[in-house]
């Protein structure tokens, strides 16, 4: 962080605790002043904008270790950035996976170099995410690691599932599940429907994510471990959810922006770039989805962002890796489609995610003297027009490339400093 | 037409003409020497990347008889086994100047992906579950032909049996049945159909014996020995006991019914006849007007119509 003030002028705080018209001067990575017409070193524009609390991305592939050709940690970083996120979760299915300190301890630094947001690895909930051997959750959790999961593939076996949930709750941590029965789903290229019996590819049945909701819940009741669910994408794994929650278990979840805007049917010209996993669902889902997000059921926005290398992306369709790109589009897609108030959007992406995160005491704090300057300021309004090639990441793998949406991200300031002004990445 | 993918994308008008110019075709292949000039100078490239014998050889053979140059690749020999990927394939053998791929895909979608990548025409010769448009063309003009039905098949009753779930050829032949007026219905257990009928023109049973004796055509699917390993039918024998084409049943067969299969069959399983003694089977005559119905369509996509006037050469 730089020396001297900065002030944000101009805007419309929007916090938990409501919405005003003031400025904001940081000093020091923290907020030392809230009031009208105030004046600092450096000035940052934000007429017309939202100043809001910092992003907070439970779900984002950086590739690095293993994949850097696709993202690296900088990278992906940046987009995290530039998408208005201060902190993200970056995911284990690394090579090598998050299943020793020694890649945790190395993806976070590795973060800390790029200086673009808080990097927060996840760790494995199973060694090399196998499902069949507990990672050293102790030793992660120790080091601060506070989400496990073995995102990519879900724990099948549910003694052992169990079993992270016995022992995760005395060491404090949360178990994220990515929600896939794999046997139902061999060979699966995209959502089992008519569209998939019409194209003649392999189906992934919405019972295949609902059995492993279903069972979590329980496995949650029996232990009275808390369960976070991953990318939620099926009308009846929300429901599952709202049920769970209306009797009081302990139990959170997510959704990714392409789970409520984009459905199967786009996979009718065999384009690799819809492939996704759990894969694009039917309008009903979509809707059910967008229905959770509004009435709490859901806790998050979450972008499961994953970039791939173009050439990965041009194989045919059944080996087409699955994933598309989502940190830069999240904030439009939410404030474009979910057809919520302002306040709504910024709690799901913002706080609610922290507290998840484990975070909430640096992210996703009220806009007021003495906290972390973690902060996002952003144009509700500005209409724009995705480019694959004006995104930050080091993939292209966007499905919304073409498409028009409203709200941009204008500044981030990270820990006091502004990492992106004017939708520019500084460094 | 610019490609052939799909029986949808041809349309009901498009499939009417290549059935028709399949008669012109046909016509030519009963002359003494049957090739005529109409694709001289164009180049069809077949790109089979899963094995093939009767489909690539019906194509090479109607791109020759046109006087079309023909380069042909077989994964074995290829650079696909280097690690070159499928775009960089299709880009290389582009460079040296094609006019149409025929593509053979174990994926369903690759002739809709080699087609983002090419200016040549893209002409499916089946892709993975998905279709396999001129089988379809060539069942649709053996029909018409064998039944004499040029006008259409209004009426007509077409069972397809066996293993529609993995099967490219009923995913086209369905909607090219179905779009001349055909009434179609599906006989398979639930493991063998698709997940999802919705919006498909057909009826469906589950036992062969309700309609046999009904149908105007009966066209049986080869049943993959692989499906056993994955629990959709508990055995073969019963397979054949349940959906086989049996002497009992051939029996029951009107007279004029006609026997259609796309080969390659699976005799004892599905086929537990000799088709050799079944009166309606047409089976011989699907391969053989395959080489008209694919000179009708090399010459769709790539002739013109005075080409055609030419008349026989050498």
């Amino acid at each position: 962080m730089g020396l001297g003030s900065t002030v944000i002028k101009g805007g419309t705080v929007l916090d938990q605790r409501g919405e005003k018209r003031v400025d904001v001067r940081i000093e020091g990575g923290l907020v030392t002043e809230v009031g009208a017409a105030l004046q600092g070193d450096r000035m940052l524009d934000a007429s017309g904008c939202i100043v809001s609390p910092g992003f907070v991305d439970l779900h984002v592939h950086l590739r690095e270790p293993g994949r850097e050709e696709a993202e690296t940690i900088e990278t992906g970083s940046r987009a995290a950035a530039r998408g208005g996120f201060t902190a993200i979760v970056a995911m284990p299915n690394t090579e090598p996976p998050h299943d020793s300190l020694a890649v945790v301890e190395m993806v976070r630094r590795l973060g800390v170099q790029a200086g673009l947001c808080e990097v927060l690895p996840s760790g494995c909930i199973t060694i090399n995410r196998a499902g069949e051997v507990l990672a050293p959750m102790a030793e992660l959790a120790a080091a601060g690691v506070h989400i496990f999961t073995d995102d990519g593939t879900g724990v099948q076996d549910p003694l052992l599932m169990r079993r992270a949930l016995e022992y995760g709750k005395s060491l404090g941590i949360l178990l994220a599940q990515h929600c896939e029965v794999s046997r139902l789903t061999e060979g699966a290229v995209m959502h089992e429907g008519g569209c998939c019996a019409r194209l003649g590819v392999p189906g992934w049945p919405s019972v295949a994510e609902e059995l492993m909701v279903f069972r979590d819940i329980e496995l949650s009741r029996l232990t009275g471990a808390p369960i976070h669910f991953l990318h939620l994408s099926t009308a009846k794994s929300v429901d599952l959810v709202r049920g769970a929650k209306a009797e009081g278990l302990r139990v959170t979840a997510e959704a990714a922006p392409h789970h409520f805007t984009l459905t199967d049917d786009l996979l009718n010209g065999f384009d690799p770039i819809f492939k996704v996993n759990p894969p694009l669902r039917e309008l009903t889902d979509v809707l059910a989805v967008k229905r959770g997000l509004a009435d709490g059921t859901i806790d998050a926005i979450a972008t499961d962002h994953a970039p791939h290398a173009p050439e990965l992306k041009e194989m045919p369709l059944d080996q087409a890796p699955p994933g598309m790109l989502g940190l830069e589009t999240s904030l439009a897609l939410s404030i474009s489609e979910l057809g919520l108030d302002l306040q709504q959007v910024v709690a799901l992406l913002s706080w609610q995610p922290a507290a998840i995160a484990g975070v909430a005491d640096r992210h996703g704090r009220p806009i007021e003297v003495g906290e972390p300057a973690n902060i996002t300021v952003f144009d509700p309004n500005l209409a724009w027009t995705v480019s694959a090639a004006g995104l930050a990441s080091k993939s292209r793998n966007t499905p919304y490339a073409g498409r028009t949406v409203r709200g941009k991200v204008r500044h981030t300031v990270f820990g006091g400093t502004a990492v992106v002004i004017d939708g520019e990445a500084q460094r | 037409m610019k490609h052939l993918r799909s029986i949808d994308e041809l349309g009901v008008d498009g499939l009417r003409r290549l059935l028709d110019l399949s008669d012109h075709m046909a016509e030519i292949n009963r002359r003494p020497v049957p090739k005529v000039p109409a694709l001289r100078n164009k180049t069809v490239v077949s790109l089979f990347f899963e094995d093939s014998t009767r489909t690539r050889l019906s194509f090479e053979t109607a791109a020759k008889r046109l006087s079309a140059d023909t380069m042909s690749f077989s994964v074995g020999t290829s650079s696909v086994n280097k690690g070159e990927s499928l775009r960089d394939t299709i880009e290389t053998v582009a460079a040296m100047g094609v006019d149409a791929f025929v593509v053979r895909h174990k994926s369903s979608g690759v002739p809709w992906q080699i087609s983002r990548w090419t200016e040549a025409s893209v002409v499916n010769a089946g892709d993975g579950w998905h279709e396999h448009p001129t089988q379809a063309i060539l069942d649709c003009y053996t029909v018409r032909t064998a039944l004499n039905r040029p006008e259409g098949f209004d009426g007509m009753h077409i069972a397809i049996v066996g293993d529609i779930k993995h099967s490219r050829v009923a995913r086209s032949n369905v909607w090219a049945f179905a779009s001349l007026g055909a009434r179609i219905t599906l006989v398979a257990p639930h493991t063998l159909l698709p997940p999802s009928l919705e919006g498909w023109p057909v009826d469906v049973v589950h036992n062969i014996d309700d309609i046999i004796d009904r149908v105007d055509v009966l066209y049986m699917l080869r049943m993959q020995r692989e499906r056993m390993h994955e629990a959709l039918v508990p055995s073969l024998r019963e397979y054949t006991a349940q959906f086989g084409l049996t002497p009992g049943r051939a029996d029951r067969l009107q007279s004029h019914a006609l026997v259609m299969h796309p080969g390659p069959m699976n005799r004892g399983v599905e086929m537990a006849v000799d088709p050799g003694e079944l009166p309606g089977s047409v089976i011989t005559q699907q391969v053989t007007n395959g080489v008209s119905v694919r000179m009708a369509v090399l010459f769709d996509l790539l002739g013109s119509g005075s080409a055609l006037v030419g008349e026989a050469s050498s």
